[in-house]
């Protein structure tokens, strides 16, 4: 009883975070009901006993990715009243395009409940270890029949991070703050300095 | 009792708000990369839903490797974003048309 009500409570709240996302007139908010979305499906795979999942939605979505967001939305001066110019415009097409997808999967899961479809039952199946948590479960298999994708995540992450580094890079050449370490080293104090022998009562003519 | 029905409909709807959001939101970058994140959101509630109730574990796997790409995805649209902002000083996509001329 209490699990269908947690099920509700979170369904409820994710599609309305989603909606206000969308609907956000500034895209400060919209990152920030992201967010509560965000939250909202991690309590919905707690519910079906995804721990692992779930607690990875919210340290790398609400974490980073969510922060990230902010940074760029904070960073970038946005005319949020232009941003919103078309609205009205797009309307109609975009919940025309909305409807037929809601149907089509509406139409696909009643072919489901009328008994035209059965669920697939794996060949092989990856079954839980009795005994062990998810954690446990999920690790066993990671790292022996996932191994060789796993890697290639770490590889598609690494690609990232270099490719975020490098588009946004910056060579800042003839400012003042640019440290060039060659002239620094090759500086003699010949260049710099200057010997004089001033006579009394008179200064130093620079 | 929860069934797969509810979690099935639960990321129906989110799939399909994602997509909504792109229709209306034609102009605004950032609000079209969030609506994305809305969408692979769905298809990781479908795939832990699916897994949870077939009892089957490679569907969580599989969300995790969908929350990489994800990862991945956001870091270098915002990087993009970013140097496009730089350079033009708006993010509006009806600009985005250098490669026409």
């Amino acid at each position: 009883m209490i699990q269908l009500f947690a099920f509700y409570m979170f369904a409820t709240i994710v599609i309305l975070a989603a909606v206000m996302v969308i609907l956000a007139r500034n895209p400060v908010h919209s990152v920030l009901w992201l967010i509560l979305a965000f939250f909202n499906a991690a309590g919905l795979m707690v519910l079906v006993g995804a721990e692992f999942v779930a607690v990875l939605l919210v340290i790398v979505y609400v974490g980073a990715v969510a922060v990230l967001f902010l940074f760029v939305v904070m960073m970038l001066d946005i005319d949020v009243a232009s941003m919103r110019a078309g609205f009205v415009r797009n309307a109609p097409l975009g919940f025309a395009v909305a409807l037929v997808l809601l149907a089509e999967m509406v139409l696909g899961f009643g072919a489901y409940r009328a008994g035209g479809l059965a669920l697939g039952t794996p060949a092989a199946p990856s079954q839980a270890l009795p005994g062990l948590s998810n954690i446990q479960n999920v690790g066993a298999l990671l790292y022996t029949r996932y191994v060789f994708l796993f890697e290639m995540a770490g590889l598609i992450l690494l690609v990232a991070m270099i490719g975020a580094i490098v588009l946004t890079h910056r060579d800042r050449r003839g400012s003042a703050a640019r440290q060039d370490i060659a002239r620094q080293i090759g500086r003699k104090p010949v260049d710099a300095t200057v010997m004089t022998r001033p006579k009394v009562g008179e200064g130093v003519e620079l | 009792m929860i069934g797969i029905e509810h979690y099935v409909v639960v990321s129906a709807i989110l799939f399909v708000l994602g997509v909504l959001g792109i229709f209306l939101n034609r102009k605004n970058v950032i609000v079209i990369l969030m609506a994305i994140e809305l969408i692979l959101l769905a298809v990781n509630i479908n795939l832990v839903g699916f897994s949870a109730f077939l009892g089957d574990l490679t569907g969580q796997i599989f969300a995790m490797f969908v929350l990489t790409v994800a990862a991945a995805e956001a870091a270098i649209g915002l990087a993009i974003l970013v140097i496009y902002y730089r350079g033009r000083g708006t993010i509006a996509i009806d600009d985005v048309d250098r490669l026409k001329d």
